[in-house]
């Protein structure tokens, strides 16, 4: 997973609330068996028209918008299905921080274990975000995972919090996995005892 | 000992599965048992095999394909689509390389990965299971605490067998009296994602409870729990009892004998405890609920079917207000349009929420002597292979076919536009699934959620349907 430091990037404005993982990415675009190729199809309802065209309304068709590193949105993003292929196709299209006032459980964990940093800010200051974000390439955010802050173009810097393991194996780009293995012994000894006291479970 | 604070179901499972704690509080929970499918594991396994790690208990794990399968007879004959071939190809091909059992394609007991699990007597009440499926809530039914993860932590469980949690909050809903008449378990659970929203549920674990809940069986337990993450919650539940225990006993695979006594012993013991501390209640009182659907393209907009779609312009907020106007224009409606003068074209029956025999038999009950609509293409697919065969044994089969309704293999199907059965542009489907999101089940699909009964009252209909104008004719 490649560690998440500090992102200073253009923020693209996507004012809509509950955007689910179906619109983040459609079905019919799971069939993949890696885990990139799926940023071309990335808010393929809103990006493209029943023609397949770019639908030049939509925010990430737009020049300022096109290389985008952080999405700003409202509430429940990510709801819906558990589907990792939403926070790949983020991140293979390059955006690598969402700001919203709060997140689906299962994607917000998803965003972890991929390298993407979710931040949750009150609803206002989405707003003030979003309007920054209006201003397209001339205004960039910095998002600083070490120090915990959203800087504003104007200066102003935005505390936000995160739960502390996540931070350290996000700056670090650790695999989780690995983590859990060195306590392989509790999990042999756990297992030893369940298989005596609860025999049904054993598989 | 000193004595112990009263605990929720959920505390009490939660705590049995604790194998350590880190020092920031995060947990590592052990998991009982790892539901698989084709689309969630792919880049798992390659994970593995990438660092060359193995399945820890494969005997704890269980593999089946149902997301991107056909569920007509050309299933028989090889899968068309080139990108699912491989993916159900990698699957089998990752189940034998790493010892994972495997129910295969024309096995009898295929069929969707929540519906199985409970009926084969692998969801057990007390367990952890997981699958990388938002909709593994629905084996919460169990008396279980069940739910969905990413491919990420797919790896991590295949790996490890554990997750690295952090405790949920516990919610508590509860629905009181007695269920009115024309309503089912689905009416009750879209009557709740109504009241609390789709992110009501953010963050906790919810046991539904009260005597309307206790009266449910099985299949409408179930129901209830598949769509708890429509409600944002991580996961639902369903205290154990009797009608659990009894279900059980008639699993192919669950525990018998002197193992069942032991379980036994320890599920009676589930149940929150008088007392419980819970962070948010919700009650509902289940005589007023009356036959739900969908309007818009989230579960939250949802309506007594004699009601009529609302009018944007009198939203609070203006996101909300612009929110409101896409979903009229992509659904197709006008505001104070009647819900049941709606004309549809497509009705599906079944998905991991509405697939069972239960749900096949309201069906049934609805359609016996009458003929779907003419114009509206009707299907019926049941949850797994033996769901189907019960159900052939009953001749609800027969039933549905001769109203016109198509009797199909067991698979996810419509329910979300991965395999041959998806809504065409502009499509009006009656269909009792679970999400109504943009696209769900086909581009340009346009879906409104609701119970097996009222799906079958739409069918006869060619309309959405009071399915209390639709009672069940005699049998004599």
């Amino acid at each position: 997973m490649q560690a998440f430091t500090t992102l200073t990037g253009v923020a693209a404005p996507l004012p809509m609330a509950n955007v689910d993982t179906d619109k983040i990415i459609p079905a019919r675009f799971l069939k993949s068996i890696s885990r990139t190729g799926f940023g071309q199809n990335l808010f393929y309802t809103l990006r493209f028209r029943e023609d397949g065209a770019e639908n030049p309304d939509f925010v990430l068709n737009q020049p300022a918008y096109r290389k985008a590193e952080v999405l700003i949105a409202f509430e429940n993003f990510g709801c819906g299905s558990s589907r990792e292929h939403a926070p790949w196709a983020l991140l293979d299209f390059g955006i690598r921080c969402v700001i919203a006032p709060d997140f689906a459980d299962i994607f917000h964990n998803n965003c972890f274990k991929n390298g993407i940093l979710p931040v949750r800010l009150p609803r206002e200051v989405c707003e003030t975000l979003m309007d920054d974000a209006r201003l397209g390439g001339n205004a960039r955010l910095t998002v600083d995972l070490e120090r915990q802050v959203v800087v504003r173009p104007s200066g102003e810097e935005i505390p936000f919090d995160v739960d502390p393991l996540r931070k350290h194996l996000l700056l670090n780009g650790l695999d989780d996995i690995g983590q859990t293995l060195q306590h392989a012994g509790a999990i042999d000894s756990f297992e030893t005892r369940r298989k005596a006291e609860q025999p049904w479970l054993a598989g | 000992m000193p004595a112990q604070a009263p605990r929720t179901l959920f505390d009490k499972i939660w705590a049995a599965h604790v194998v350590d704690t880190l020092p920031d509080g995060t947990a590592l929970l052990y998991i009982d048992l790892h539901l698989t499918h084709e689309v969630t594991t792919p880049q798992a396994f390659e994970g593995l095999r990438a660092a060359g790690r193995k399945v820890r208990r494969p005997e704890a794990t269980l593999a089946v394909v149902d997301h991107n399968i056909a569920t007509d007879e050309t299933r028989r004959t090889g899968i068309g689509d080139a990108e699912s071939r491989l993916q159900v190809e990698t699957l089998e091909r990752n189940v034998s390389e790493f010892g994972v059992p495997y129910i295969p394609l024309l096995d009898d007991r295929q069929g969707i990965v929540h519906i199985i699990g409970p009926e084969l007597g692998r969801s057990l009440p007390g367990m952890t299971i997981v699958c990388g499926d938002s909709h593994t809530s629905t084996h919460g039914a169990m008396g279980a605490l069940a739910f969905g993860i990413g491919t990420s932590e797919v790896e991590h469980v295949l790996a490890t067998q554990t997750l690295l949690q952090k405790p949920a909050k516990n919610m508590r809903v509860s629905v009181d009296g007695d269920l009115a008449f024309g309503c089912s378990a689905k009416d009750i659970v879209l009557a709740i994602i109504g009241k609390i929203g789709t992110a009501g549920g953010t963050g906790h674990v919810v046991e539904y409870a009260g005597d309307a809940i206790r009266a449910l069986d099985m299949a409408g337990r179930m129901t209830v729990c598949n769509m708890s993450i429509e409600g944002g919650a991580r996961a639902g539940m369903i205290a154990p009892d009797q009608t659990t225990f009894d279900y059980i006993a008639r699993t192919p695979y669950g525990p018998k004998g002197e193992a069942l006594e032991g379980a036994l012993r320890w599920w009676r013991t589930l149940p929150s405890d008088e007392g419980a501390r819970f962070d948010r209640e919700v009650t509902l009182d289940a005589h007023a609920i009356a036959p739900q659907v969908t309007w818009g393209t989230s579960p939250e907009d949802v309506l007594p079917i004699t009601g009529t779609v609302p009018d944007p312009d009198e939203a609070g907020d203006e996101a909300r207000r612009a929110q409101l106007h896409r979903m009229m224009e992509y659904m197709g409606l006008q505001p104070g349009q009647r819900l049941q003068d709606l004309p549809v074209d497509v009705v599906f029956i079944g998905s991991c929420t509405n697939s069972r025999i239960e749900d096949i038999r309201a069906a049934a009950a609805v359609a016996r002597g009458r003929k779907v609509a003419e114009g509206v293409r009707a299907l019926v697919v049941p949850g797994s292979g033996l769901v189907k065969k019960q159900a052939e044994r009953e001749g609800l089969d027969r039933i549905l076919r001769e109203a016109g309704f198509e009797w199909r293999e067991a698979g996810c199907s419509m329910c979300l536009g991965m395999n041959p059965d998806k809504l065409k542009p502009g499509q009006r489907c009656a269909s009792t699934s679970n999400r109504n999101f943009e696209g769900r089940q086909g581009q340009g699909g346009r879906t409104h959620l609701l119970s097996p009964a009222m799906a079958a009252a739409a069918a006869l209909a060619g309309k959405l349907a009071d399915v209390r104008d639709w009672q069940p004719k005699g049998t004599a």
